[in-house]
């Protein structure tokens, strides 16, 4: 019998303490603020974020479960926790400028965004069918408001209910298949849940299986996988820029990161032939991804399905179900995350009072007037391509190694072709900005903030591209708790 | 006593009821009821395995999906709100702005 009142360490989620709390006291400021005066909220907000991240340091190298086993804290869940608080600080630096050209420099976006950051940090650390469903609502529904935020533009408000819907079918059939995987196994503890199914060899039971298609839809609609994908352009290309960003970065780095952990757990994938269901889905999904990508005109529409097409990659990992495998989606999320932030900022820079900027046209010249901007987003293609010597190209190194190693010689070939399409419609773009002539009005939209997203993801971008061991280390130590 | 697979069967029940409804029908609010009924079909499932395996895990869950519940459907009444003051229409089916 457990003690009536069980050790609870508070250290274990320290950082989300106090980033809750100074959302809370956000809420509080916002009301004393005057409007023209918001944006000294998203300095608050920065440094928040800044206080939080030095919260983490002492933190580092500990091994603590807590809250009766509900929260761990690994190096695995600190890992993910540094890079989501860096994701949502340049959400936040980007955001300054496009909050007032929009008219919805409001008090409350920061606020969300930091509430959304919170949720995104505790994912990682989930340890329990619980804390993970509380985590992962928590983040949805701070992204179903940013979504909907620029409350006067119809694009805005019908990607917001578009959002909504598909948002909260996937946390439907993500909880029903939750019911069924505790039904099975009689707990809802992810580590005593891994060892009932390997002690009790029952990988073909009825309710397993269906456990296991309902998560699987769930988490393809969270991350957007094929065929459960239709959201995601919508969505993409009504919301407000910044939130598209943090839509593509942080929602998938922490989907991503508690999947791993709810899979690995729940799911005995080494065993079986769970792999014969995602094998299908990631390639469909970066096939279809990248194929509609090349005809798309719309920038965010573009990124929407390029997005979607690295999800197929990230499964790829899942797939090879090895340390190798599960170090690749580490590092390619991470990557990834500062690539894809690195390109929405470019197109933030394009938004202007009564101009929106988001057609590939309107790059049109712009690496003529604004060299440093064309070379940046060159980084940034060649990483989603994955050429080196930048991020995406460690990331996939790893992916593809991972997914020939596990015996599956097709994904990585077809992942290889799928890079080599997306080739092209990420140079069309680079074309328009070197190539075309440059409109008469063209102004970018550049501030402090946006010099610092610009300058620190393209840094990360090349950093973890020519110098990745601290972070392939840190990769392969953390998933040893899967093996 | 009734037999566990009774109470699959009616939250199986609830749960296609639920779904089909976000599928088919055009009404936000219809649908939000529709969501209601998918979560509460998993407190249902959760609760029944609860009682038979004799561990309360799942009954303290259910209590929490229906405190996320109620936050799902206040996100969504104020979404539909301000679908409201800008289209007049709580029909799904005109959200068409936006298609490839």
């Amino acid at each position: 019998m457990d003690p009536i009142l069980p050790d609870i360490q508070l250290i274990a989620i320290l950082p989300e303490i106090i980033l809750a709390l100074l959302a809370c006291g956000l809420f509080v400021a916002e009301s004393f603020i005057q409007r023209e005066k918001k944006e000294q909220l998203g300095y608050y907000a920065i440094g928040a974020l800044a206080l939080t991240l030095l919260s983490t340091i002492p933190l580092w190298g500990k091994e603590i479960s807590t809250f009766s086993g509900m929260v761990v804290l690994d190096s695995y869940a600190l890992f993910f926790k540094t890079a989501l608080i860096l994701i949502s600080a340049i959400i936040i630096l980007m955001s300054f400028e496009y909050v007032k050209i929009e008219r919805i420099n409001l008090g409350e976006y920061y606020g969300v965004i930091l509430f959304a950051t919170v949720g995104m940090m505790l994912m990682p650390s989930a340890n329990d069918l619980l804390s993970f469903y509380l985590s992962l609502e928590l983040m949805s529904m701070s992204l179903y408001v940013l979504v909907a935020f620029m409350r006067k533009d119809p694009k805005s408000v019908e990607s917001g209910i578009k959002y909504f819907l598909t948002g909260v079918l996937a946390s439907g059939i993500i909880l029903y298949g939750i019911a069924f995987l505790y039904g099975t196994s009689g707990t809802t503890n992810l580590g005593e849940i891994s060892v009932f199914i390997k002690t009790q060899e029952i990988g073909s039971s009825p309710s397993l299986i269906m456990a296991f298609i309902l998560m699987i839809t769930g988490f393809g609609f969270k991350i957007a996988a094929v065929p459960f994908h239709m959201w995601a352009p919508d969505v993409y290309e009504g919301a407000p820029t910044p939130v598209t960003a943090f839509l593509s970065s942080g929602s998938k780095v922490a989907a991503f990161s508690v999947m791993l952990r709810v899979f690995i757990n729940s799911f005995d994938l080494n065993s079986g032939s769970w792999w014969q269901i995602l094998w299908i889905i990631a390639v469909m999904t970066m096939t279809l991804g990248n194929l509609v990508a090349l005809t798309q005109t719309k920038l965010k529409r573009m990124l929407a399905y390029s997005s979607i097409a690295h999800a197929g990659y990230l499964l790829m990992g899942l797939i090879a179900a090895s340390q190798i495998g599960y170090a690749g989606i580490m590092i390619y999320l991470v990557g990834y995350a500062f690539m894809t932030l690195g390109a929405f900022t470019v197109i933030v820079l394009l938004c202007r009072k009564n101009h929106r900027g988001d057609q590939i046209s309107d790059l049109a010249g712009v690496a003529r007037t604004n060299p440093f901007v064309g070379l940046t987003f060159i980084l940034f293609a060649l990483s989603l391509i994955g050429i080196p010597p930048t991020a995406g190209f460690v990331g996939k190194l790893f992916l593809f190694n991972a997914a020939i190693q596990g015996g599956f010689y097709w994904l990585a070939i077809i992942g290889v072709l799928n890079s080599t399409v997306s080739l092209y419609y990420y140079f069309r773009v680079v074309r328009v900005m070197y190539m075309d002539e440059p409109a008469e009005d063209l102004a970018l939209s550049f501030s402090p903030g946006m010099k610092i997203a610009l300058g620190f993801t393209a840094g990360m971008t090349l950093l973890l591209g020519l110098y990745p061991e601290p972070i392939i280390r840190a990769a392969i130590d953390s998933v040893k708790i899967f093996l | 006593m009734i037999p566990l697979s009774y109470y699959i069967v009616v939250s199986t029940t609830m749960f296609v009821v639920g779904l089909v409804g976000i599928l088919i029908r055009k009404n936000f609010l219809i649908i939000l009821f529709s969501i209601e009924l998918m979560l509460n079909a998993a407190n249902i499932n959760l609760v029944a395995f609860s009682h038979y395996s004799g561990k309360v895990d799942g009954q303290v869950m259910s209590i929490f999906i229906i405190a996320v519940a109620a936050a799902e459907a206040a996100i969504g009444l104020a979404i539909i709100i301000i679908l409201f003051r800008g289209k007049a229409t709580t029909n799904v089916d005109e959200m068409d702005l936006m298609k490839w």
